[in-house]
């Protein structure tokens, strides 16, 4: 008894289902006329100077594809969830769930084989990786593509995960607990400590950290806000929260330095993500990679570690 | 006294110039959304971007392109066949006036963005508030004057619009509640997926009243008109009407298929949907059977031409639609290109060729006139339209079916064997020809205006005199 919240609402649902049967089936019955013999007959109206009606019989075929969908209406209420709370239970979701059942009986076992194996040696079976990328395209290219390079723009980043560069590390265990845990990569809006001016001077200085053109009095400015807001993080050298320590790489902050982009280098772009933040509430950019442990289960998201660890070892 | 009195064309012409002109705008913006789908970077303004235009093309050809036919036509059927002036002439000039402010205010809303957000009724609340305004003044005119009738019986094609007026007044006011938050932003009343389920309840239903129920209304006058030939059953028409009408109310659910929608809900949708074929058959039957007798004049007549193939490809999309509200047959085609051109066949077939039809009949009677500029342009108007409509269908079912294959092919580890881009990249040639295709239906439009205004330019406006009711005959 899912749906229905009473038994009233049973009745109300069968009986109107009956009603809308019964229906139709009067307006058939009562309109069987037998087949008349010689020319078919005028109505005695006439409209609009020229418009009559015959009163020809109702086709026979016509009459029987009516009964036709009514009865197997009724087979169907008799067999299937419709007709108020009858066959409760016996819907999509137990479909759904059979399914489910039967395909991870079927695959289970072609991901399982894997669990046991070591994922650096894993990285280097062609089969393990084939299957991986198969993975790979129908869970995760929807956000970092069909060929694993990400794609990056004002207001997404996704990684790239073939350049060798990490956020988070990339040794194969930490790939592994990124996708099974996710990351939320947080950075402060700036948008209500630091003034308009300010924000656009310390973009100039990020831009000038990895060789792109900057402003020079506004990059030199930058560089002080940079000290007193963006080094807790990112590091005094801007070389990002790894460079700062294994205790700081959990923080993901980026290595500004090394003109690797998650969202655009434009300096719109850089002001844009300085002021509204990232997972830094409402207005803000979400910066979340989804936790796969429960939905893909670990067998899936050591294929997975495995494949995206191969990406970047060659 | 009697022979004085005149019909009122007047509101009749201008909803009927105006079926033409909304037809090309909104078949225009229907061209150019196809072209953004095979050259995304068409995609130039946000204004005017495919997310903002798509509402903006099926607002226009169903509400002003399809609306202005259904005034046209229905303002002209209940005087000529009630055998009197139409009732409240003045509150018909309003509907015909507020109906242009409503499509100008979705033209400038819609692209700027300020929708709803559900199917085919986009329109924010204080436009919603205005619709409902003209919608009763409609129905005012309508029924007042059906109510002042000369002829003891209502003629069949009043029910259909009867049915239409009504059923579009209770869809709009159950569907569009909601709660202001401002002048330009509403929140629905429902929530969930009860919102969803009143929603397609609209959505279906506006398909059943506003695209079939009135369109057989204006079929019923206009086929045998144009045949010169009686109604082929009586019978018929009440057994379908009646089904047709009541049944439709039923069938919304299937566009929820495979969704949080209770198991039940989707199976009565389903089945009511499947019992709706043969209602809806009915209307199709009356219409070709009233030729029999009468065929050769399909030959040289093109505007029966439009009528009758606007019944087959009817009677086509009456078979698909019941077809694919089936649970397993809708989980491949559910959101493909398959209901697209599902939908098109019913549009582009079904409402515009009749709509079209219809207004090439109208046309000539109301400057006094028995016949368009050229019958040989509406000839050509005709071909194209058709060639349009089938390289539209046709590649709207290929990619629909191959779309809905892809999706669902698996690799022998239960993996997708396609990316969601490969599904589209491989429809590309599809949407191809569905533009072109687009874009021939398009053209024959423009034929048609061009016929319009060599008609009617330099015409004088004519009101034909209220006819006598015929002696009953026994």
């Amino acid at each position: 008894m899912a749906d229905f919240i009473s038994g009233f609402w049973n009745l109300y649902v069968a009986g109107l289902v009956a009603f809308g049967l019964v229906f139709c089936l009067v307006v058939l019955i009562a309109n069987m006329t037998a087949r008349e013999s010689g020319e078919p007959k005028l109505q005695g109206h006439v409209w609009d100077e020229t418009l009559r009606e015959y009163n020809n019989p109702l086709p026979r075929w016509w009459l029987y594809l009516f009964w036709g969908t009514v009865l197997f209406a009724i087979v169907y209420l008799v067999l299937f969830p419709g007709f108020g709370a009858h066959n409760d239970g016996k819907g999509l979701r137990a479909e759904y769930d059979a399914e489910v059942a039967k395909a991870n009986d079927t695959y289970g076992p072609l991901f399982a084989k894997y669990q046991g194996t070591d994922l650096a040696a894993l990285a280097s079976d062609p089969e393990a990786v084939a299957t991986g990328k198969r993975l790979f395209l129908t869970y995760c290219s929807q956000c970092h593509g069909s060929t694993a390079t990400g794609a990056r723009g004002k207001d997404y980043g996704f990684p790239n995960l073939t350049d060798n560069d990490w956020l988070y590390g990339g040794s194969p265990a930490t790939i592994k607990e990124s996708i099974e845990g996710g990351r939320a990569g947080v950075m402060t809006a700036f948008g209500g400590v630091l003034n308009s001016d300010q924000i656009k001077d310390v973009a100039n200085y990020v831009r000038s950290l990895s060789g792109l053109s900057a402003d020079s009095t506004r990059l030199a400015r930058g560089k002080d806000v940079f000290a007193e807001n963006c080094a807790v993080c990112h590091g005094p050298n801007g070389k990002g929260a790894a460079s700062m320590g294994p205790d700081f790489a959990a923080l993901g902050a980026p290595d500004l330095t090394d003109n690797v982009w998650l969202y655009s280098n434009s300096e719109a772009s850089i002001i844009d993500g300085v002021t509204r933040g990232r997972n830094a509430g409402p207005g803000s950019v979400t910066n979340t990679m989804p936790a796969w442990k429960d939905f893909l289960g670990d067998a899936k998201v050591h294929i997975l570690a495995a494949y995206v660890y191969s990406l970047s070892k060659k | 006294m009697q022979s004085q009195a005149t019909y009122n064309y007047k509101v009749v012409r201008q909803f009927a110039i105006m079926t033409v002109v909304w037809g090309i705008v909104g078949m225009l913006v229907g061209v150019i959304v196809a072209a953004q789908l095979v050259w995304p970077e068409l995609n130039v303004l946000e204004f005017l971007s495919f997310g903002r235009l798509r509402p903006l093309h099926t607002n226009a050809v169903i509400f002003a392109f399809g609306g202005c036919a259904l005034f046209a036509t229905s303002f002209y059927v209940v005087q000529r066949t009630c055998h009197t002036k139409l009732f409240a002439p003045g509150l018909a000039a309003f509907v015909f006036w507020g109906w242009q402010l409503v499509i100008v205010l979705a033209a400038l809303t819609l692209p700027l963005g300020i929708t709803t957000g559900k199917e085919y009724a986009e329109l924010e609340w204080p436009i919603d508030i205005l619709i409902t305004v003209i919608w009763v003044a409609y129905a005012i005119v309508f029924f007042g004057t059906i109510a002042v009738r000369k002829v003891s019986h209502i003629y069949v094609a009043n029910w259909f619009y009867g049915a239409f007026i009504i059923a579009v007044a209770l869809l709009h006011i159950f569907n569009s509640a909601e709660w202001p938050v401002s002048l330009l932003k509403s929140y629905s009343a429902y929530a969930g997926v009860q919102d969803a389920m009143v929603q397609w309840w609209y959505g279906h239903n506006a398909v059943g009243f506003f695209l079939t129920a009135a369109f057989l209304g204006m079929m019923y006058y206009f086929v045998p008109k144009q045949a010169d030939r009686p109604i082929f059953s009586y019978r018929l028409s009440v057994v379908h009407f009646w089904a047709l009408i009541f049944t439709y109310m039923w069938a919304g659910p299937h566009h929820l298929h495979y969704t949080a929608l209770p198991d039940w809900a989707q199976s009565v949708g389903m089945l009511f949907s499947l019992i709706l074929l043969a209602p809806s058959w009915g209307g199709m039957i009356n219409g070709i059977m009233t030729l029999s007798g009468a065929w050769h004049k399909l030959r040289t007549d093109p505007i029966l031409k439009f009528l009758i193939t606007s019944l087959s490809f009817y009677g086509m999309s009456t078979f698909e639609g019941p077809m694919m509200s089936v649970k397993s047959v809708n989980a491949l085609s559910h959101y493909t290109d398959w209901t697209i051109g599902h939908v098109h066949s019913g549009a582009l077939g079904w409402v515009a060729f009749i709509a079209i039809g219809s207004i090439y009949f109208l046309l000539p009677r109301l400057y006094g006139k028995t016949e368009m500029y050229s019958t040989k342009l509406i000839n050509t108007h005709f071909w194209i339209a058709t060639v349009g409509i089938v390289l539209y269908i046709a590649s709207m079912w290929i990619s629909g079916v191959m779309q809905g294959l892809m999706w669902r092919a698996t690799n022998a580890d239960g993996t997708l064997t396609y990316s969601f881009a490969e599904g589209v990249k491989a429809s590309y040639p599809f949407w191809t020809i569905r533009f072109v295709g687009g874009t021939l239906f398009l053209v024959g439009m423009l034929i048609m205006f061009y016929n319009m205004i060599k008609t009617i330019a330099g015409e004088k406006a004519y009101n034909a005199p209220v006819v006598a009711p015929a002696a009953a005959h026994a």
